[in-house]
This record gives C-alpha cells, sequence and structure tokens, in this order.
C-alpha cells in the first residue's frame, strides 16, 4: 500500500503547478480573493499559511497512528486553530499595522481548505518528511497563485507594485480592479488562461 | 427604537450590502461548488443560515460568559481560588479561535443527529450540506465580527447584545442564500450557452460572480442613507 504513495520530491513538485491548490484543486479561494488587492498582503497571506499548514501536517503526520477515523477533522481543525492562533499573535505584535490590514483573515486561515485537505491526503498517512516537503510544496504553489492575482490586480488597480510606482503618471488607476468584482473578473480570467495555457501544452504533447 | 433601528442597519447590511459572499468572499467554496441547481443551492442556503444562527448565539454566549475579562461564569469559578480583583481581570479572550472552531464542529455534529432522528423529511433535504459547514468559513467569519464588536471595543457600553448578534447571523445566512440562489439559477441558464472551452466550469462561474459583486455593490451607502432619512442627522 505504501509503494503507491508519491514520494516525498513528487509530493513537493506537485504542489508547485501540476496539482496547484489554486488554480488545479480550487481550494482557499477565500484569502485567494480577499487579500489579493496588493501584493505584500498577498505575500504575509501565503507566508501565514505556509507556516501553519508546515506546523499542522508535521504534527499530524506525527500523531496519525493515534488518529481515530470519525474524529481526524475535529483534530485537525483543533491542530490548525492552535497554530493560527500562534501566527496571530505574532503578526499583531511584529507587524501590526498588516495584522489589521489582512483583519479576520487570519483567523479563517483555520477553515482553509487547503490545510484541511492536506492533511487528510497526504500528512494522515505518510511520514514526518514527506508531510512536510508536501506542505512546502503547496505553500509555494499557493504564494505564486496569490503572486499572480495581486500582481496583476495591484498593477491595473493602482498602478503600484509592493507600493512601488511601476506606472507613469498619465495611468487611470482602474478602482474596480482593487473592490470586489476585480477580485473575481482577474481570477477568472487568469484561470481561463491558465486552461489555455495547459490545452495547448496537450496538444503539442499529443503532436510530439 | 434606536434599539430595532440598529438591528435593522445591522440585518441590511449583512444580508445585501456587505454580503458575505459577494463582499467579504467568504464561503466561496460552496458558492462555486454548490451552485448548479436551484433547489440544492437553496437546501445549502437554508443549512448555513440555521447553522450560522445557532453558532452566533453560542460564540456570543462563550465569550460573554466567559472569555472576556470579568465575565461573570468565568470570575465567579475563578472567585472560588483567587481574590476577587484578580478573578475579574482574568481574560481568555487568545483562546476565542479554538473555542469558537470547536463551538461550530460540535454544533454542526448536534444539530445534524437533532434533526436526522426528529426531522427526516428536512433531513433529506439539507442534511447532506450539514458536514461540509463545519470548514464553511462564513460561519466562522459571522462569528469573528461578533467577536470583535465584543472584544475590544472601547466603551463596554456599546458591545453588542444578544439581539444584534442574532441578527447579524441570521441575516448573514440570508444574504449568503440569496447570493448562491441567484447564482444557482445564472448557472442553469449558463448550461444552455455556448462557452468557450478554455472558460467552461469555474473561471465563467467567477466571471459571473465579479459582474454580480458588482450588481451588489449598488447598494453600497443604502445604510447611511436610511440613517440620514430616518434620524434627520448625518
Amino acid at each position: 500500500m505504501m509503494a503507491n504513495l508519491p514520494t516525498p520530491m513528487e509530493r513537493f513538485v506537485q504542489g508547485i503547478l501540476p496539482e496547484n491548490p489554486v488554480y488545479r484543486q480550487f481550494l482557499g479561494l477565500c484569502p485567494t480573493l480577499a487579500v489579493t488587492n496588493g501584493l505584500k498582503q498577498a505575500m504575509t497571506m501565503a507566508l501565514a499559511v505556509g507556516v501553519v499548514l508546515l506546523c499542522a501536517n508535521t504534527i499530524v503526520s506525527l500523531i496519525r497512528n493515534l488518529l481515530k477515523p470519525h474524529l481526524r477533522i475535529v483534530v485537525f481543525t483543533l491542530t490548525i486553530a492552535t497554530f493560527v492562533t500562534v501566527v496571530d499573535r505574532v503578526l499583531a505584535a511584529y507587524m501590526y499595522q498588516m495584522s489589521k490590514t489582512l483583519g479576520p483573515y487570519i483567523p479563517l486561515i483555520i477553515v482553509n481548505c487547503i490545510i484541511i485537505c492536506r492533511c487528510e491526503v497526504c500528512a494522515s498517512r505518510q511520514s514526518v518528511g514527506t508531510a512536510a516537503a508536501d506542505a512546502i510544496g503547496q505553500s509555494i504553489g499557493f504564494g505564486l497563485a496569490l503572486a499572480s492575482i495581486a500582481t496583476v490586480r495591484e498593477i491595473l488597480g493602482t498602478g503600484t507594485l509592493a507600493g512601488f510606482q511601476v506606472m507613469p503618471d498619465s495611468w487611470p488607476a482602474w478602482v474596480v480592479m482593487v473592490l470586489p468584482p476585480g477580485a473575481f473578473m482577474t481570477f477568472g480570467l487568469l484561470v481561463a488562461l491558465v486552461n489555455w495555457i495547459d490545452s495547448i501544452r496537450r496538444k503539442s504533447e499529443r503532436r510530439g | 427604537m434606536d434599539y430595532l433601528f440598529d438591528i435593522l442597519l445591522i440585518s441590511l447590511s449583512a444580508a445585501l450590502i456587505n454580503n458575505f459572499v459577494l463582499y467579504y468572499f467568504v464561503g466561496i467554496c460552496p458558492f462555486i461548488g454548490v451552485s448548479r441547481q436551484v433547489g440544492m443551492a437553496v437546501g445549502m442556503g437554508s443549512a448555513v443560515t440555521f447553522v450560522m444562527t445557532v453558532a452566533v448565539f453560542l460564540s456570543w454566549s462563550i465569550t460573554t460568559l466567559i472569555l472576556v475579562p470579568g465575565a461573570p461564569l468565568s470570575s465567579w469559578v475563578a472567585g472560588f481560588f483567587l481574590p476577587a480583583e484578580q478573578a475579574a481581570a482574568i481574560d481568555m479572550t487568545i483562546l476565542t479561535y479554538i473555542v469558537y472552531i470547536f463551538s461550530i464542529a460540535s454544533s454542526v455534529q448536534f444539530v445534524e443527529m437533532y434533526v436526522r432522528k426528529f426531522y427526516p423529511s428536512l433531513y433529506k433535504t439539507f442534511g447532506v450540506f450539514l458536514p461540509l459547514i463545519t470548514t464553511n468559513c462564513a460561519i466562522l467569519f459571522a462569528c469573528l465580527t461578533v467577536m470583535s464588536n465584543i472584544v475590544g471595543v472601547e466603551n463596554p457600553e456599546e458591545a453588542w447584545d444578544l439581539g444584534r448578534a442574532l441578527a447579524l447571523g441570521f441575516f448573514g445566512g440570508v444574504g449568503f442564500t440569496i447570493a448562491i440562489v441567484i447564482m444557482a439559477g445564472i448557472r442553469e441558464e449558463l448550461d444552455m450557452c455556448d462557452v468557450p472551452k478554455v472558460f467552461r466550469g469555474t473561471a465563467i462561474t467567477l466571471i459571473v460572480g465579479g459582474i454580480l459583486a458588482m450588481a451588489f455593490m449598488g447598494f453600497t451607502g443604502v445604510d447611511s442613507g436610511i440613517r440620514v432619512a430616518v434620524t434627520g442627522a448625518p
């Protein structure tokens, strides 16, 4: 049975692009849409999710033999909630302004489907090393997805990137991009773009 | 009168102006996953509304009675071991996230058991959605909003009471139902359309969601308008 499960390296690579949590599995959409109006917020969120995912995956993997099937989701959520509390306090202590900006979306990491899904799919079945590699791969994938959406929205919405001016002064800021509708539309168009690239890649593979 | 007006504004804001799905992006997963048919959307919406009201009730009670400094229940218990002023200063607000998620998970479990036992027909309508709701961000978000209006408000008089909290929970759920039902209606029509291949599935759903969010932005400022109309002061 163990032989069928992916190795640590496979898990790591899968998370980044082939099974990207956002573009391929459509998990964790709440922070994906809510905090991507600026690159800085998006990266902080990706880092917070990454830390929580790494800690939760490691702990769940260590106690995987003690888990009772019907209680496992509760154990996952409580583990995650503990680490989210830690991350929330650390952010409030060292990056107060950022923690105000992110507001309720930091505690909402508790119910982020990516983390529960990784605990269920990988950490509750495989060893600590694999679980950690999986967590890092998935976090990088999540960070890349957030960065792509945030870059488009911030450049078009305010003409800046991570706070630096990148567009000429005459750039008319597309306010709608920073508002909720812009999040839905940008993400929808990017999903379509990823689908399109994927279909081209598959076509050329079939030919070659 | 003032109190009722406040409740009205909270309800209106939760249901329409700052719609949970289209303004705060919470509960996006079911919004995209379970919005294929209107019937299913109504079932999911009513389940979320129900659980949200229960969860907000629980989290309001736990926060006010146990977690905040000087809460009656915790200072009563601590009064057996500590002097009165120390007992009144016990602050357990750091536990809020863990307590909330635990109360949501257990209330979902209890609601599911209760409904399955006593209302089998109701269970058939929305029972299948209940386990999914534990990890629905919208429920936790409602609890956190209530928390932010109890913990850390400067004037203790302004902390929300149970009525305001329940209004937010119930009408937040109603807002979720409105959004998901509209979405399901659009998607049923969308099945008949010739959507470009790369947009099929989630991409077109997100873009339709964007247009819906734009429509809901039309409600912005309605609350302050009503406030001006009723009280006469800006």
